[in-house]
């Protein structure tokens, strides 16, 4: 049988006040791919993310889900199979982390329903998966940023989802974290979670992720394995920087280290 | 797996599971005492047995005997009819301010502190100096909501940035609102011709539970009781919403709608308060951050306990107003006034410290 991409992008424009953000940029995410989005500051990875998560409409453009336009689909249907984890996440009133994390239920629970026993057994694993099972009962608006960035992931892996969107997901963590994270994302990914992370590190992004996608001014500028998307012409490119392309000696994946800027 | 699935349906997970029976019924019970105490006492007072033994007598419909008609009369007729315009006042105002922190996602939302309850003020006092207040018991809570409503629009419009209020943005909109609505008011005043009329304005805009009854009471019941069953049928949402809207979004909630929804109820209640007893300030915003305290921040708990908590909040404030000076009437706006101010202080500078980084 011939699988379809899970998630596909046609053509996606967005251009608030005719201010160009993200033009024509069309790619496919097989189930189970890892993908990351690279590409400078201001580049609109989080815009791209957004869309796709359904909290931004496109100017123009189609988002398909499992082949099925995400217009189309209600809140509810859409929050069921995809997860979304913003880059910041803040709480003005003191929930307990756990709470938090059984938020990611909501979309399981009727209006009236109370949380079942099976809901808090899948808090309970998205916690130990995260490493946030000792700040279950602290109370979240204490949480250090890195620790925030856990409980919501932690959050969106209690939705279950089919597809899981992340914005930065390592940038305030601690290495042994950002470790951790990236190992259950793949390892997520390899249970056929397709995932799409935005990433400011390319040497993490190249270790974890199948396929990148690269982003010059709101357009894809190169995409496919990290091999052929890390060039010394690429980075130097998109990034204005020269740099020196090694190989990770521990993954073998390319492992950039930037010299200087350009001119 | 069945076994551990019931040790988790027993283990103490939630905070909801834990607190929601007894500190509800707690809350009740303190209510029902707090009624009988504000009936029992005033310019004449009654033990405390006689008012319990009449309130259920009046509540049962049983006859009362000759001598304790007198005593049923200051009950049935002033005491008790003003203390539940209390109860109604207090859970109206501690509800909207809950969903108007939780939907402004600001601590320092209230509905008289940004001006919704001067909104539904000009409302008010327009429909009394028209005459429509006289004609339909309707009228002055139809149009207390109507100018709560437009101003809470206006409010959030002006407010609102990328999902949240600026603490600061907030409080000075407020400023800029309530000015504006007490010239409007003045204007009003200042513009009415029959002494009678702006008698009446006067006297309902001092903000007070003076002189309430059984008229005040039927007239907001409806708008109580409905609004905080909608609002109960979105507590979850509003849970939600204070991970953000990005993230409420993609938790499956339909942000644009809920919010108008939150909008429009939080103005409903904030407009029905104002129409029973005009401006009392502070309530909405001393009382969901103390019952939050206790109760923790989940609204399906929050909410039905923040009622509780302002219902038996004003009965209390408005039984000092009217027995803290023997014969006088101390205005119910000075007393919430006096402990809230003091609260709203300490709110702000904890925000302050808080946004610095040193809480």
């Amino acid at each position: 049988m011939i699988q379809a991409p899970g998630l596909s992008l046609d053509g996606i424009e967005y251009a608030p006040n005719h201010k160009r953000i993200l033009q024509s940029v069309s790619f496919d995410v097989w189930p189970g791919q890892c993908v990351g989005i690279l590409g400078p500051n201001g580049t609109g990875k989080s815009t791209l993310l957004r869309i796709i998560a359904g909290v931004l409409q496109p100017s123009g453009g189609t988002v398909w889900l499992n082949g099925r336009n995400l217009q189309q689909w209600s809140v509810r249907e859409r929050a069921q199979q995809l997860a979304f984890v913003p880059q910041h996440t803040n709480l003005t009133f003191p929930f307990r982390a756990r709470e938090v994390v059984l938020m990611g239920r909501t979309p399981f629970l009727q209006r009236w329903q109370k949380e079942r026993p099976e809901d808090w057994r899948i808090v309970d694993e998205a916690m130990t998966l995260t490493d946030t099972t000792h700040l279950a009962e602290r109370d979240a608006t204490t949480l250090s940023g890195g620790e925030m960035q856990r409980v919501a992931l932690a959050r969106a892996l209690a939705q279950q989802p089919s597809f899981l969107l992340l914005d930065e997901p390592t940038t305030n963590l601690d290495l042994r974290h950002q470790v951790e994270i990236l190992d259950v994302i793949t390892r997520l990914a390899r249970t056929g979670v397709t995932i799409l992370a935005a990433f400011h590190d390319l040497n993490l992004a190249a270790t974890y992720c199948s396929t990148m996608i690269l982003l010059k001014n709101g357009e894809v500028y190169a995409s496919g394995p990290p091999l052929t998307v890390l060039t010394p012409q690429t980075l130097g490119t998109v990034f204005s920087v020269e740099v020196f392309l090694g190989t990770n000696p521990a993954t073998g994946a390319p492992y950039v280290i930037p010299l200087s800027t350009k001119k | 797996m069945n076994g551990s699935a019931e040790t988790y349906a027993l283990s103490p997970h939630s905070s909801i599971a834990r607190h929601s029976g007894w500190s509800l019924s707690a809350g009740l019970v303190l209510l029902i005492f707090s009624m009988v105490v504000a009936v029992s006492l005033g310019t004449v007072s009654l033990p405390f047995e006689t008012t319990g033994r009449l309130l259920i007598k009046g509540v049962l419909q049983l006859p009362v005997e000759g001598t304790e008609r007198a005593q049923a009369t200051i009950i049935y007729l002033i005491r008790f009819p003003r203390v539940l315009a209390a109860v109604l006042v207090g859970a109206l105002l501690a509800l909207s301010g809950v969903v108007m922190q939780g939907l402004f996602r600001n601590p320092m939302a209230d509905a008289g502190i940004i001006g919704v309850s001067s909104g539904g003020a000009v409302g008010g006092i327009l429909a009394i100096s028209m005459g429509l207040a006289a004609s339909s018991s309707l009228a002055l809570p139809c149009a207390t909501f109507a100018g709560a409503l437009l101003t809470a629009f206006a409010i959030y419009f002006f407010t609102m940035r990328g999902g949240r209020t600026p603490l600061t943005t907030l409080l000075l909109v407020g400023i800029a609102f309530n000015a504006m609505l007490a010239s409007l008011i003045s204007l009003i005043l200042s513009l009415a011709q029959d002494y009678e009329l702006s008698q009446q304005m006067f006297f309902w805009l001092m903000g007070g539970l003076d002189g309430r009854g059984w008229t005040h009471v039927q007239m907001v019941f409806p708008f109580a009781l409905g609004g905080f069953l909608l609002i109960l049928l979105l507590s979850r949402d509003l849970n939600v919403l204070l991970l953000g809207e990005e993230t409420a979004t993609s938790l499956g909630l339909n942000v644009e709608v809920v919010k108008r929804l939150l909008l429009v109820l939080s103005a409903l209640m904030a407009g029905a308060a104002v129409a029973v007893s005009g401006i009392v300030g502070f309530v909405g915003l001393v009382v969901p951050h103390i019952v939050r305290l206790i109760v923790g921040p989940d609204h399906r708990l929050l909410l039905p306990a923040a009622a509780l908590g302002g219902a038996i909040f004003l009965v209390w404030c408005d039984l000092l107003a009217r027995t803290l000076i023997p014969l006088e009437e101390v205005g119910l706006g000075v007393v919430t006034a006096f402990v809230g101010g003091p609260f709203f202080l300490h709110l702000l500078l904890r925000e302050e410290k808080r946004q610095r980084g040193e809480l």
